[in-house]
């Protein structure tokens, strides 16, 4: 019994000696960072032990700093993961120097820096616009495009119709009137007040007015005429200003006028011409004669 | 009655500017008086003033005319010049067309003139020129337009129109109620 007792306890501390414990001390406390697993042990070196064997020393430290490293790893919570025991490391303390430098900051371009400047936005446009003319929205480009503009490509001119006129511009559809806006005028308000006034099935006959309120400017064009006794040189004057901006449109050259004088004179260049040729030929006399009889009387009838 | 207004008077003046052209000067500048136009009833008048300050004491309803009625402005506020007019236009026309006797009653009755009917036409005539149709002995007829040019008349044939009719001395009788 003995034997035995003595034989367990000799192998116990066998394996004592073969396993080094697990706790470690240290005179200053190391210092763990556990998120870079890195330990800093402040201790002096003990110079006469690694004078000794230098090897064995560091390995001895090394172990022992090891030992404290992983009793505070399994100090952190942990859990499985397939298996294998899993320790959350906390964030990093030490703060370690990258490899590489911080990539650099992309220079901006030319129109991002002209647009940062004048403060240009890049807007994103919507694929569906709306519709003035059916009110809806419909798409932005193609086949059944809003505000379509491709659809009346050709407008005729008409007869009496100045060729130069835009003839677009002319057919436009009319506006809808009043529309709401963000901030609007005092114009604006007054119109739509004017408007809203009148907007009843009586044409605001009844519309009752507030006790102070000022009659409204847009309610319309009244007529006004000269009076019937008033100066009469002075509205001649002035009618005369008519006349003279009445007259002024007409243009100074007439063009069938100047088409018909140019006519005349290539005629009467021609017959010369013919003259001459007929004064060089045989058989001139009779037909001389005969424009005599002709044109020059013609002439006469109508030129006076 | 009232003045014409601006618009108005520009209508009047584009359409009596055809047949007289710059001589509406002298119709509004006359050294013996000082003469208006006066819009009643839609038609424009040619009054002294000193008249047309005594029409102005009759009521409305009751004037039917003062002094000369030139013409009167249509619905669709356009000029239509009345034979009445005729003796004051006539002495500054600037296009003149002469009818010969035989085709006088034709254009007196409302007709166009024709090239068989045109006795005498001024030179230079261009077309749709406001003209004063003349009798052979100078006797105003009324007015018309000038359908061709001076250079056209030689060369067209007899039936071809000449002058288009505006109005002639016939509707004295014809329209008499129409024209005041």
């Amino acid at each position: 019994m003995a034997d035995l007792v003595e034989k367990v306890l000799r192998e116990a501390a066998e394996k004592e000696s073969k396993f080094k414990t697990i706790e470690v001390e240290k005179e200053i406390d190391v210092i763990i960072d556990e998120g870079n697993l890195l330990v800093c042990d402040t201790n002096p070196i003990d110079f006469k032990l690694q004078k000794k064997n230098r090897e064995d020393y560091l390995k001895d430290l090394s172990r022992d700093n090891t030992q404290l490293l992983i009793n505070r790893i399994w100090q952190l919570p942990t859990h499985r993961e397939d298996e294998v025991v899993v320790a959350e490391l906390p964030d990093v303390k030490t703060l370690i120097p990258r490899e590489k430098p911080i990539p650099k900051k992309r220079k901006a371009t030319k129109w991002e820096e002209y647009a940062r400047m004048k403060g240009i936005n890049k807007k994103k446009k919507g694929r569906m616009v709306f519709d003035e003319q059916s009110k809806e929205y419909k798409p932005r480009w193609g086949y059944k495009r809003a505000n379509d503009d491709t659809k009346d490509w050709l407008i005729e001119v008409p007869q009496n119709a100045d060729p130069f006129e835009d003839q677009a511009q002319k057919t436009k559809v009319p506006g809808v009137g009043l529309t709401p806006t963000i901030a609007p005028s005092k114009d604006h308000l007054g119109k739509a007040l004017a408007i809203a006034k009148k907007s009843t099935a009586s044409i605001g006959k009844f519309t009752e007015t507030l006790p102070k309120e000022k009659p409204s400017k847009f309610t319309g064009k009244k007529r006004k005429f000269e009076p019937n006794y008033g100066d009469v040189k002075k509205e001649n004057t002035k009618q005369l200003d008519i006349l003279n901006s009445v007259l002024n449109k007409t243009p100074i050259l007439d063009v069938t006028q100047a088409v018909n004088a140019h006519e005349k004179d290539e005629n009467r260049s021609s017959s010369k011409r013919q003259k001459t040729d007929k004064k060089g030929g045989k058989g001139g006399k009779g037909s001389k004669g005969s424009k005599n009889n002709s044109q020059p009387k013609r002439g006469k009838r109508n030129k006076r | 009655m009232r003045p014409l207004t601006e618009e108005e008077t520009k209508i009047f003046f584009e359409k009596l500017s055809k047949y007289i052209g710059e001589n509406i000067k002298l119709l509004l500048d006359r050294p013996d008086g000082t003469y208006c136009f006066r819009l009643h009833k839609d038609r424009v008048f040619y009054v002294r003033e000193e008249i047309m300050k005594l029409a102005g004491n009759i009521a409305r309803k009751n004037l039917i005319s003062m002094g000369t009625c030139f013409g009167k402005f249509t619905g669709s506020q356009k000029f239509k010049l009345h034979i009445t007019a005729l003796d004051f236009i006539a002495p500054y026309a600037k296009y003149k067309v002469w009818v010969k006797p035989s085709a006088e009653q034709q254009f007196v009755y409302g007709h166009n003139v024709m090239k068989s009917g045109l006795g005498r036409i001024t030179e230079n005539t261009p077309q749709y020129q406001g003209v004063i149709v003349y009798s052979m002995n100078d006797l105003p007829l009324g007015f018309g337009v000038a359908a061709k040019t001076t250079q056209e008349c030689r060369r067209a044939d007899p039936m071809a129109i000449v002058s288009f009719h505006q109005s002639d001395i016939g509707e004295y009788i014809r329209s008499e109620e129409k024209l005041v």
